[in-house]
């Protein structure tokens, strides 16, 4: 309990994780916060990468963490453009009047 | 070793009570800020785990650039008026909550199975590439192996931010009417013939300009 090892990690980015994909399958306020709960995802994902790389000693691990950070950076920018497009086509971004996207 | 554990409860505290206050929060504003509490948080358990230059760069890039574009683009679209909603102003009777909820409750409890029960290959230690020397600090190791064994991911991460960039522009990008814009062809094919005018002066009387 005292001593923190890599399953303490591994807890807090499945606590996260879950977090997260409860943020997205429950919100029906608006599509902003369905963005931050894939943030939160993938923050989880990254605890994981780090926590792995420190424990097994490889630096690899944390590579690839940086290459997950620029992804997700990408997305936000990407998805909060096509979030300021829709609300200006339809001045709204509640999810539950986004029906226009079904197929 | 104490004070280690007491700190990594407190961060990991914070870190949960601040991603449930984000998925919760009736306001998107607060969302933001706790999302921002919430990656704080991370970073410092980063820093205290020994990945410095990764907290460092969560706070730079997660902080610093992509919490203020949420909160940029939630203040500047009008979500001001959902406040006071909580998930869902007219509930109709839809089953996504328990299911989501039962979902999400399965996803936990794998992955709590896998956690638990889970050990390392025993030739896992030997098979590593990379291994990470105690004298070099983090951020010199990580800049010794990104440039040169992950330069191709490097370069290519660099071509994903580069059409990020120019998607967000293409995306957000409209025509307005009635705005004043700079005509580079314009400028550039202007000859010495349309803007000087020679003009013979008579005395005493002055030039009219306005041709």
């Amino acid at each position: 309990m005292l001593s923190i090892g890599l399953g303490h990690y591994l807890t807090l980015a499945a606590i996260i994780f879950t977090i997260g994909v409860v943020g997205i399958f429950l919100n029906r306020k608006n599509v902003i916060v369905i963005l931050m709960s894939i943030e939160l995802i993938l923050l989880a994902v990254n605890i994981n990468l780090v926590a792995f790389s420190i424990f097994i000693n490889d630096l690899s691990g944390q590579i690839f963490t940086l290459f997950i950070l620029t992804v997700a950076a990408a997305e936000a920018a990407i998805g909060l453009a096509i979030i300021v497009v829709y609300f200006r086509n339809s001045d709204t971004i509640r999810v539950e009047e986004i029906k226009n996207l079904k197929g | 070793m104490i004070a280690h554990s007491v700190f990594f409860y407190i961060f990991s505290l914070i870190a949960i009570v601040s991603a449930v206050m984000v998925t919760v929060s009736k306001n998107t504003v607060h969302s933001v800020f706790f999302l921002i509490l919430d990656f704080i948080s991370i970073s410092c358990l980063f820093i205290m785990i020994g990945a410095e230059f990764l907290g460092m760069i969560m706070l730079i890039v997660y902080v610093g650039a992509v919490a203020v574009l949420f909160l940029f683009v939630v203040m500047m679209l009008n979500v001001a008026e959902q406040k006071g909603q909580w998930f869902s102003s007219r509930w109709d009777g839809g089953t996504h909550i328990p299911v989501g909820l039962l979902v999400s409750l399965i996803i936990f409890f794998e992955l709590i199975i896998v956690i638990g029960g889970w050990k390392y290959k025993p030739d896992l230690l030997n098979s590593l590439s990379i291994n990470m020397s105690t004298e070099v600090t983090n951020t010199r190791s990580i800049g010794n192996v990104l440039y040169t064994d992950f330069i191709l991911l490097f370069q290519i991460s660099g071509m994903i931010l580069l059409v990020a960039m120019i998607g967000a522009i293409v995306l957000t990008y409209r025509e307005r009417a009635g705005v004043k814009r700079q005509s580079y062809v314009k400028q550039i094919s202007r000859e010495r013939d349309e803007g000087v005018d020679l003009v013979e002066a008579e005395r005493n009387k002055g030039v009219k300009i306005d041709a």
